[in-house]
């Protein structure tokens, strides 16, 4: 019961975060959205791990927790060389 | 009796890293320009990551579990405001500045 509560309310804020992503005028507000998104993606995993029974789903919210890290600071670096945002690259 | 405890710890855990999450999740859309939709961004990685994360570990069933759980834990609270920063960083670093700054420095000093 409360692994459900917790499960819900975690995909009303991955909704939330999808609306920013769509909605964000820069590419940080995106990333930023896109960050939150895969953070509550591992929490996710832990939640129907408990919920459904199998534990062994907690290797793939490990893996997915590391994963989320460097796809973003990949993302950030080639911000950083290159201007994704049209407003700044000048 | 432990059992008890522990299942209303968890409860409490558990609800209020989902509030936190939601409250976060309500920040990022409605704050109004980037800098502050850090904030709301940072609320739910690190508050109702761990609330949430904390609310499992004290029912889960085997130690091993708890373990794994743990590592999660220590990941997202190492990545998560390393990641905020390193944002936050390159977005001043490509010439953004708060919108709502009004203590009286400019983005060219």
């Amino acid at each position: 019961m409360i692994f459900l509560v917790a499960a819900i309310s975690i995909l009303i804020t991955m909704c939330l975060a999808l609306i920013r992503a769509m909605l964000g005028p820069t590419v940080f507000d995106r990333v930023l959205a896109l960050n939150m998104f895969g953070t509550k993606t591992v929490l996710l995993i832990c939640a129907i791990c408990f919920l459904t029974e199998r534990t062994d789903f907690l290797d793939l919210a490990l893996l997915y927790s590391l994963m989320n890290f460097i796809g973003m600071v990949a993302l950030l670096r080639f911000s950083h060389y290159t201007a994704l945002d049209k407003e700044v690259s000048q | 009796m432990i059992l008890t405890i522990l299942t209303v710890v968890s409860w409490v855990l558990i609800l209020s890293g989902a509030f936190f999450s939601i409250i976060g999740g309500i920040g990022i859309v409605r704050f109004p320009e980037f800098f502050s939709r850090l904030h709301g961004g940072g609320i739910t990685d690190t508050m109702g990551a761990a609330l949430i994360v904390l609310g499992l570990i004290c029912l889960s069933p085997s130690i091993l579990v708890a373990i794994k759980l743990m590592m999660i834990l220590f990941f997202l609270l190492v990545t998560s405001p390393s990641s905020c920063h390193a944002l936050s960083n390159s977005a001043l670093a490509q010439g953004y500045w708060p919108e709502l700054d009004n203590t009286g420095k400019s983005k060219n000093k």
